[in-house]
């Protein structure tokens, strides 16, 4: 578990973070909702450490890791996976090496058996026939693809994903949600997952922070997000005409009004 | 005020270089390739200039030594010591720091841009570690290794070229070579060769590390890189020069 207590981080007096305290239970989807430049990356990077926040606490697991010793640091941070929103792949070495460089650093595995394990993860984001190419070589989405499979390869406690399904199709998004939703559950893995998607908000979203300028405006879960009466967001899930539509369907629906699938031919006569 | 700061971060990242590696093997693998690439990398630009800067000293000293008083050995002479003094460690040193500084300070820059760096963080890799040392030890095992083929080939360069132009003839020089020769003059080269490759490759690093912003800032660090790299070499060249030739 993750906690995550009063940050605040700004840059130049600009304020990005602001008071944001959650707590990130093991084994859930802990989805942070939010517009463009609401504050997701900075906030999921003070919680990593990649950025130090002004003030305010994150503790893994009860112990204080803002203010950890290195050492100490780097023992978490071997339990942690992260897909960056840019990939961050290592440009000089290959698919492959990529996702090895993890095994390689911490394992004293044989090459077989790390090679094996490679393919096993390259497997299940859906990327095979592409060991040997490099990053340049690759679409945006099958970045984004080896950089899950690079996060997730020595089997972390706490997996951060920032973006992961941009820039990939709807299907191929759909695999990503369920891959992360699957090893969440099978690992008991403290997972925290950046997004505007809101389909993966409706497939995965346990438990969901929504951030506005900075400010944590709404918690829930994907069974409460669509009923909340929260304006802003509401402004941000309820973006399109069709999705308002979708709601009120879904108002309907819940209201017993109508019987989704069965009874729409005589409502519509 | 920010060369003081500039200078503080720059002593916090040597600091930061030094921690247990996390896996030796591929620390030593790091340096091996590093080792390849800077020292493999920059040799046949070291074998061009160093050959033309003997060649054309010797002709130069020669063109100047008109005097039927002074021998011709004499020109061997100067030949030899200016390369082994000056001309193989700083000159070479100085385009190495643009060879070798652009690219490590690059490579660093892009990394950091394209958060390569904080990707090694986050898996509880130290990067200064990782990346840094082996670059810096790298140039400190290959750098004084080129200075040395630097010296010979300037040397012979000269001898080519005096002999060519019927100046004098190979046994004329090669006496002149040996000649009042000081083992000192090569100790010293390559303290000069030890320090600059410290500096040609911890300096752009500190560039390359600390780069924010895109892809237009890793140009300008390269190059702020490679200029203050230049600058100080031909300083820490004088100061040695103060220090270990006073007599
Ligand atoms: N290194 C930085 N220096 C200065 N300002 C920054 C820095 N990183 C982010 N910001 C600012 O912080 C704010 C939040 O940025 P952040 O990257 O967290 O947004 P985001 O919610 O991840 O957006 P997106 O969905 O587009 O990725 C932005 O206004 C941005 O300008
Ligand atoms: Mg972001």
């Amino acid at each position: 578990m993750i906690e995550v207590k009063n940050i605040k981080k700004g840059f130049n007096d600009k304020v990005v973070i602001d008071d944001v305290s959650a707590k990130l239970e093991a084994g859930k989807c802990n989805l942070i909702i939010g517009t463009s430049g609401s504050g997701k990356t900075v906030l999921m990077k003070c919680m990593v450490g990649l950025f130090e926040p002004d003030s305010g606490q994150v503790l893994y697991q009860g112990e204080d890791f803002t203010h950890m010793h290195r050492d100490a640091k780097k023992d978490i941070r071997k339990q942690i996976g992260m897909l960056f929103q840019g990939s961050a792949l290592f440009d000089s070495k290959t698919v492959e090496q990529n996702v090895m460089f993890p095994l390689d650093m911490f394992t004293t595995s044989s090459y077989a058996e790390k090679l094996k394990r490679v393919n096993e993860v390259l497997d299940r984001v859906n990327l095979k026939d592409s060991n040997k190419k490099f990053p340049a070589e690759l679409s945006g989405g099958m970045k984004k693809r080896v950089g899950i499979a690079r996060a997730i390869v020595l089997n972390p406690k706490y997996l951060f994903c920032d973006e992961p399904n941009s820039g990939l199709d709807p299907l191929t998004s759909l695999v990503i949600d369920k891959l992360i939703k699957e090893i969440t559950l099978e690992y008991n893995i403290t997972t925290i997952v950046n997004t505007h998607d809101m389909n993966s908000v409706m497939e995965i979203g346990d438990h969901i922070i929504y951030m506005y300028k900075g400010l944590k405006e709404w918690e829930g879960s994907n069974k409460e997000i669509i009923f909340s009466k929260n304006e802003k967001l509401n402004e941000f899930i309820f973006a399109s005409e069709f999705l308002k539509d979708a709601k009120d369907m879904r108002m309907l629906e819940q209201a017993g009004k109508i019987d989704n699938d069965r009874n729409m031919d005589e409502l519509l006569k | 005020m920010t060369l003081f700061t500039e200078f503080g971060r720059y002593l916090l990242m040597i600091k930061g270089m030094f921690s247990r590696p996390e896996n030796h093997k591929m620390y030593w693998k790091e340096l091996m390739h590093q080792c390849s690439e800077i020292g493999i990398g920059s040799l046949g630009i070291v074998v061009i200039i160093s050959f033309f800067m003997g060649a054309v000293s010797a002709l130069q000293t020669a063109y100047q030594l008109v005097s039927d008083l002074i021998p011709k050995s004499t020109i061997a002479q100067i030949v030899r010591d200016t390369v082994i003094l000056e001309f193989a460690p700083t000159l070479v040193c100085i385009v190495l720091a643009g060879v070798v500084g652009s690219k490590i300070a690059s490579e660093l820059g892009n990394m950091r841009v394209s958060e390569q760096i904080d990707a090694l963080e986050i898996m509880g890799i130290n990067p200064k570690a990782y990346l840094i040392l082996p670059k810096i030890l790298a140039s400190m095992i290959t750098i004084p290794l080129l200075v040395v083929v630097s010296m010979g080939l300037g040397i012979w360069g000269g001898r080519l070229a005096v002999v060519l132009s019927n100046v004098m003839s190979n046994n004329e020089f090669d006496k002149g070579l040996l000649e009042s020769f000081l083992g000192y003059n090569v100790f010293f080269a390559l303290v000069k060769g030890y320090t600059f490759a410290f500096i040609i490759s911890s300096i752009p690093a500190f560039y390359g590390y600390h780069v924010q912003g895109g892809a237009l800032e890793i140009g300008r660090s390269s190059t702020k890189a490679v200029v203050v790299s230049c600058v100080a070499v031909l300083f820490a060249d004088y100061v040695l020069a103060a220090v270990l030739l006073n007599k």
